[in-house]
C-alpha cells in the first residue's frame, strides 16, 4: 500500500490481524517495538538483580536466585559461576540491541518520522511490518536461549573469540553461541530494514516547506542513526557470519594456534583481534545509535517544556553530524591493550578526544535552553534533566578512557562500567523513559499518571547514581569486570577487599531499589494505556506536526490535506505572540524573522 | 512450589489494591475538574527545589566518598611510568572535577531557578555566535593539552626498552599464569604451541623437546591404528561414531607430527642454546629498579595480565606474542611500610574473560632486592620454581 492510496481517507475496515499483528501502520508498529522493548528491558533488569545479588552478598544462599534459576544454575540458592557470566552477558546483550537499539529507535523513529515529517505512512509498510517481526524473531531467540541445557551465551557481550569459538572453553559457547549468533544476525536484518526506511522517509516524503532546516532536533538524530546504522551494522553480520564458520566449518579466520584442553587445534593463521576490529567498527557507532535518538528526543522536550526555543539549533545539528562521523574513526580505543602499534593508539586518542568538543557544544546548549526559560517539571522533563547530568558526568569520564596512557591502568575494570553505564546507559534509557511520557498522548489517545511519574523519575534517579557513582571508584581501586566475587583480594590487600565489599553492597542495594522503582512505570504504562485520561489534541501545547493530527489513530496520519510547514518547530515564546507556542503551519507574519 | 503461588497470589493482590486506588485518584481528578497535562504550582514547586536537594546530595556523596574512599584505595603507583600516570590522572582529574561541577551545578540551579510561573514569559534565545564560539573553543583548548600530555606519557610507556632490560615471558592458560626467565644470555628459547605437553607446558623449543614430541606423537599415533585395525578385524568394539572419530583425530596427529618432523629442520643446537638456560616459576619475582620486558603469550583464549599496583596492562593473545614493559620501584617490603598493611601483596590479575573460573585466575608477585632474587632462585624447595622442566 502505497501512502499516496490514503489520500481520501474512507474507513477501510481492517481486520484484528491486520490491525494489531501485522500491522503496516507505523503507529502501531511503534507500539510493537516499545512494548517488546519493555518486555525484554524487565528480563534484563531481572538478569542484573540477579548478579548484583551474587556481587553484594557472594556465596550466601538466596532465595531470590533460587526461585529464578531453581537448583540447576543456582544450587542452594548460591549462583553458578558459568551462569554468573551467563546472566552478565544477555543483560548486556538485550540492554544494548534490543532495549536502547531496537525499543528506542524502532519505537520513536516509527512514531515521529512520518508525524513529525508530515507524511502519511512510512516510505515502506511493508518493509517496516517485516523489520518488526525479525526483531520479534530474534528477541525470542535470545530469551530462549536463556533455557538451554548449557546455559547461554557467556562470553561476555563482545563475544571474544577464541572463547567464544570453543565451547570446550566455556560451556556457554555450545549452543547458547550459536543461538546468540543466530539472533543477531536476524536483529541486524530487522535494524537495516528499519534504518533504509526511516533515511527514505526523512529524504523523500517531507510535507510541503518542510526544509532540512525546519526539521526538528528529533528526526535529525534519528537520521543520522539511521546512517550510521546502515554503514555499520552490516560489518557485524559478516563478524558474526565469519564466526559462525570457524564454529562449525573448521575455518580460521579469528582462531590461530590454540589449545583447547589437551587438543592441539590445527585451525591457524587467523587472528582474535581481528574480530575485536570489526565487532568495535559496529561496537562504537552502536553506542551512538543508542544515544542520538535520546539526544534528539530531549532536545525537543526540553524546548517544549522550557517554553523556550532550543539554544543553538544549527549547532545541535552540526554537533550530531559531527559525532556521527567521529564515531566511525574511533573503534580503537576500545583495543588500546591488544598490542595494537601504540603508534596507531596514538592515532584512536586523537580522535576519540575529538568527540568531547560536539558533545560539549550539545551539553552546553542543553544547559543556555533552561535558563531564563519558563520550565514545566513534566516527568519527560524531568527525565530529560536527568539524561542531561548523566550525559555530562558520563561523559567526562570518557575523557579518562580515551587517554590510552591512562587506560592502560583502568581497562576493563569497574570505572569502565561504570563510564557506559552512566554516559550510554542512563542517557539513552533517561531519553526513552521522557519520550515514552511525552509521547504518550500521540500513541494512545490518554495520558499517563504524572504524580506517578514523578515519584518513578526520582526514585530512578536516585538510584542510578546510587549504583554507578560508587562504581567508578571499585574501578578505580583496580577491581576487574566479569569477576564472580572478590575472593582473590583476601589474598593480598584485605583493605582494599573491605572498599571493595562494602560498595558492592551498596551497589546492590540501589540496582534492587531501581528495579523495584520500575514496576512503578509498568504499573503507569499499562493502566494508562486502557484507563488513562483521554488526551487532547495538543497536550504539552508543542510547536511540532504531530500535535496537528486527531487524537484517535487514523491511517494516514491527517483526515484532510497534509498540512503545510512555515516556520521552525522551536518559536516558543516568541514575542509579539499572545500564546507561548505557534505551531509550524502557521504562516510567518510579514516582516516576521524566521529565527 | 508453595513458596512461588504465595508470591503470585501476594502480588495479583497488590496490582489490584494499587488499581482502585488509582480509580480514587481518577474520581478525584474528575471532581476537582484537573488534567494531567495540567502544571500544579505547589507540585512544579516541590520537583523544582528536590532539584537543589538533588545536587546537594550528589556533591555532599561525591565529596564523602572522595574522602573515605579517595583513589580507590590502591596505594601510590610502585613502578617508574606508574609514577608518570598518577600524574597524568590527577592533571585529568582536575579538568573532569572541575567541568563535572560547573555543569552539574548550573543544570540543577537553573532548573531550579527558572520554575514555571504563569505570569512570566520565557526568554526567546535562539542563538548567540560568541557563546557557542566560546564553548567549541574552550574545550578544544583543553582537549589539545589532555591530547598532548596523554601522547607523551603514553610513547614513553610504549616506547622501546633499554639495553638491559631483563626478558620475561609470561604465559597465560585457562586458569594460570606461568613465568619464564629468560636467564643468564637475557634471550628467551624460542617457542611452538604444537609441542605442548605435560613435561613441556610452554612449548620450548630444544632438540631435546623435540625428539620427544615426535616419538611422543609416533605412539600415540601407533596405540591408535592398532586400535583402529582392532575394530576392523572385530576384535575391539567401539561404536562407529567412536572409531570414525579416532580415524579423524590420527590422521590429524599425522599431520601435526608431519609439521613437528619439519620443524626439527629449522632448529638447531644454536637455538638450544637460548632455551638451555631459561627457567620458569609459579610466581614473578622482580628486582627493584631493574627495568622488565615483558613478552605475552596465551595457550588457549584470550587473558589479560593486569598488575593494578604496577599501573599496567597487556592481553595475552593465542598465536601473538605481546610485549609491555616496566620497572618497579618498590619492594613488596617498602610497600608494606607505606601501605601500613604488614600482608600487603603485589598481584598478577588476569582481566579478559576467559571462562568459568576467570576471577580465580591470577599469579603472585614479589619485589625484591637482587640479594633477596638469588635466594629466592636458588632456595631449596622452592616449589614456586620449574626450572627442570625447560632443559
Amino acid at each position: 500500500m502505497s501512502a499516496a492510496a490514503h489520500t481520501d481517507h474512507g474507513h477501510h475496515h481492517e481486520s484484528f490481524i491486520t490491525k494489531y499483528i501485522f500491522s503496516q501502520d507505523h503507529k502501531m508498529i511503534g507500539k510493537q517495538f516499545l512494548v517488546t522493548a519493555i518486555i525484554m528491558a524487565c528480563v534484563a533488569v531481572v538478569l542484573s538483580i540477579l548478579f548484583r545479588i551474587q556481587l553484594g552478598w557472594p556465596g550466601e544462599s538466596s532465595s531470590v536466585l533460587s526461585f529464578f534459576l531453581g537448583d540447576t544454575w543456582a544450587p542452594n540458592g548460591i549462583l553458578h559461576r558459568g551462569m554468573y557470566l551467563g546472566l552478565v552477558t544477555i543483560h548486556g546483550t538485550i540492554m544494548v540491541f534490543f532495549v536502547l537499539t531496537g525499543g528506542l529507535s524502532g519505537t520513536f523513529s516509527n512514531l515521529l518520522i512520518p508525524l513529525q515529517c508530515g507524511a502519511r505512512d512510512m516510505a515502506s509498510g511493508m518493509l517496516n511490518m517485516i523489520s518488526y517481526w525479525l526483531f520479534f524473531i530474534s528477541s525470542i531467540l535470545m530469551l530462549y536461549s536463556l533455557f538451554i541445557e548449557t546455559g547461554p551465551a557467556s562470553a561476555g557481550w563482545t563475544i571474544y573469540p577464541p572463547l567464544s569459538v570453543y565451547e570446550e572453553t566455556i560451556p556457554g559457547s555450545g549452543s547458547g553461541m550459536t543461538l546468540w549468533l543466530l539472533s543477531m544476525t536476524i536483529f541486524v536484518a530487522s535494524s537495516l530494514l528499519g534504518s533504509l526506511n526511516y533515511i527514505v522517509t526523512i529524504l523523500n516524503l517531507r510535507t510541503k516547506g518542510m526544509k532540512m532546516t525546519r526539521l526538528p532536533l528529533t528526526i535529525w538524530a534519528f537520521f543520522v542513526t539511521a546512517v550510521l546504522g546502515v554503514l555499520s551494522f552490516p560489518v557485524l553480520v559478516s563478524a558474526v557470519v565469519l564466526m559462525l564458520m570457524d564454529r562449525t566449518m573448521g575455518t580460521s579466520f579469528y582462531v590461530n594456534d590454540a589449545i583447547v584442553g589437551t587438543e592441539i587445534l590445527e585451525q591457524s593463521g587467523g587472528s582474535p583481534i581481528l574480530f575485536e576490529h570489526l565487532f568495535w567498527f559496529l561496537g562504537h557507532p552502536e553506542v551512538y545509535i543508542v544515544l542520538l535518538p535520546a539526544l534528539g528526543l530531549t532536545s525537543e522536550i526540553v524546548a517544549n517544556n522550557a517554553r523556550k526555543p532550543i539554544f543553538g539549533y544549527r549547532a545541535m545539528i552540526g554537533s550530531i553530524l559531527a559525532i556521527g562521523f567521529l564515531s566511525f574513526i574511533v573503534w580503537g580505543h576500545h583495543m588500546f591493550i591488544t598490542g595494537m602499534n601504540p603508534f596507531l593508539g596514538g592515532v584512536f586518542v586523537f580522535t576519540t578526544l575529538l568527540i568531547a568538543i560536539p558533545s560539549a557544544v550539545k551539553a552546553f546548549n542543553y544547559i543556555t535552553t533552561l535558563w531564563k526559560g519558563n520550565i514545566r517539571f513534566t516527568p519527560a522533563m524531568l527525565f530529560s534533566i536527568g539524561l542531561v547530568s548523566s550525559f555530562i558526568t558520563g561523559g567526562i569520564t570518557g575523557i579518562i578512557l580515551a587517554d590510552s596512557a591512562l587506560d592502560i591502568a583502568v581497562h576493563d575494570t569497574y570505572f569502565v562500567v561504570a563510564h557506559f553505564h552512566v554516559v550510554m546507559g542512563l542517557s539513552a534509557i533517561f531519553g526513552m523513559f521522557a519520550g515514552v511520557y511525552h509521547w504518550f498522548p500521540k500513541m494512545y489517545g490518554r495520558m499517563m499518571n504524572s504524580k506517578l511519574g514523578m515519584v518513578h523519575f526520582w526514585l530512578t534517579l536516585v538510584s542510578a547514581y546510587g549504583v554507578f557513582f560508587p562504581m567508578h571508584f571499585v574501578g578505580i581501586g583496580g577491581a576487574p569486570r566479569r569477576y564472580y566475587d572478590y575472593s582473590v583480594y583476601t589474598g593480598f590487600d584485605e583493605n582494599q577487599y573491605g572498599m571493595i565489599m562494602d560498595l558492592n553492597v551498596i551497589i546492590s542495594i540501589f540496582a534492587i531499589i531501581g528495579g523495584l522503582a520500575q514496576v512503578i512505570f509498568i504499573f503507569n504504562f499499562f493502566y494508562s494505556a486502557s484507563r488513562g485520561q483521554v488526551a487532547v489534541q495538543n497536550p504539552w501545547k508543542g510547536n511540532s506536526l504531530e500535535w496537528t493530527t486527531p487524537v484517535e489513530h487514523i491511517h494516514g496520519n491527517w483526515p484532510g490535506e497534509i498540512p503545510e510547514v512555515h516556520r521552525w518547530p522551536y518559536d516558543y515564546s516568541k514575542p509579539g505572540e499572545a500564546e507561548d507556542f505557534v505551531l509550524q503551519t502557521v504562516p510567518l507574519k510579514e516582516g516576521e524573522e524566521e529565527h | 512450589m508453595g513458596m512461588k503461588l504465595i508470591v503470585l497470589v501476594v502480588i495479583v493482590l497488590a496490582v489490584i489494591a494499587v488499581a482502585q486506588l488509582m480509580r480514587v485518584y481518577e474520581l478525584t481528578s474528575k471532581i476537582r475538574n484537573r488534567r494531567e497535562e495540567d502544571i500544579d504550582l505547589r507540585v512544579n514547586n516541590i520537583n523544582a527545589s528536590l532539584m537543589m536537594w538533588f545536587l546537594a546530595a550528589f556533591f555532599g556523596s561525591l565529596i564523602y566518598m572522595l574522602y573515605k574512599y579517595g583513589n580507590g584505595l590502591l596505594p601510590e603507583a610502585a613502578s617508574e611510568h606508574g609514577q608518570d600516570i598518577d600524574w597524568l590522572f590527577n592533571i585529568n582529574w582536575i579538568i573532569v572535577f572541575f567541568v563535572f561541577v560547573v555543569t552539574n551545578a548550573l543544570l540543577f540551579f537553573f532548573a531550579y531557578k527558572y520554575t514555571y510561573h504563569p505570569d512570566r514569559k520565557a526568554y526567546f534565545f535562539p542563538h548567540d555566535n560568541r557563546l557557542e564560539m566560546l564553548w567549541t573553543v574552550v574545550p578544544a583548548g583543553a582537549m589539545a593539552v589532555i591530547i598532548i600530555l596523554g601522547l607523551m606519557t603514553w610513547n614513553d610507556i610504549m616506547g622501546k626498552p633499554s639495553d638491559d632490560a631483563v626478558v620475561v615471558e609470561i604465559y597465560a592458560e585457562q586458569f594460570k599464569f606461568t613465568a619464564r626467565y629468560s636467564g643468564e644470555d637475557n634471550k628467551l628459547g624460542y617457542s611452538d604451541y604444537k609441542l605442548v605437553n605435560g613435561t613441556n607446558p610452554l612449548g620450548v623449543i630444544t632438540t631435546e623437546n623435540l625428539t620427544g614430541r615426535i616419538s611422543e606423537l609416533d605412539s600415540t599415533i601407533k596405540v591408535m591404528h592398532n586400535d583402529i585395525e582392532k575394530t576392523e578385524n572385530g576384535e575391539k568394539a567401539f561404536s562407529l561414531a567412536a572409531s570414525e572419530k579416532m580415524v579423524t583425530k590420527v590422521e590429524k596427529l599425522e599431520r601435526i607430527l608431519e609439521r613437528v618432523v619439519a620443524m626439527q629442520t629449522g632448529y638447531s643446537d644454536s637455538s638450544n642454546v637460548l632455551a638451555e638456560d631459561d627457567y620458569m616459576a609459579k610466581e614473578l619475582f622482580l628486582i627493584k629498579d631493574q627495568e622488565y620486558q615483558f613478552i605475552f603469550r596465551s595457550r588457549d583464549v584470550i587473558h589479560s595480565a593486569y598488575f593494578p599496583h604496577f599501573r599496567a596492562q597487556m592481553n595475552c593473545v593465542p598465536g601473538q606474542r605481546t610485549k609491555l614493559k616496566f620497572k618497579p620501584i618498590f619492594t613488596t617490603a617498602e610497600m608494606r611500610t607505606k601501605t601500613g598493611n604488614p600482608k600487603f601483596n603485589y598481584i598478577l590479575l588476569c582481566n579478559k574473560i576467559c571462562g568459568e573460573s576467570h576471577s580465580q585466575m591470577n599469579m603472585a608477585v614479589i619485589v625484591g632486592t637482587t640479594e633477596e632474587f638469588k635466594a629466592w632462585k636458588e632456595a631449596e624447595g622452592n616449589t614456586n620454581l620449574i626450572v627442570a622442566s625447560v632443559k
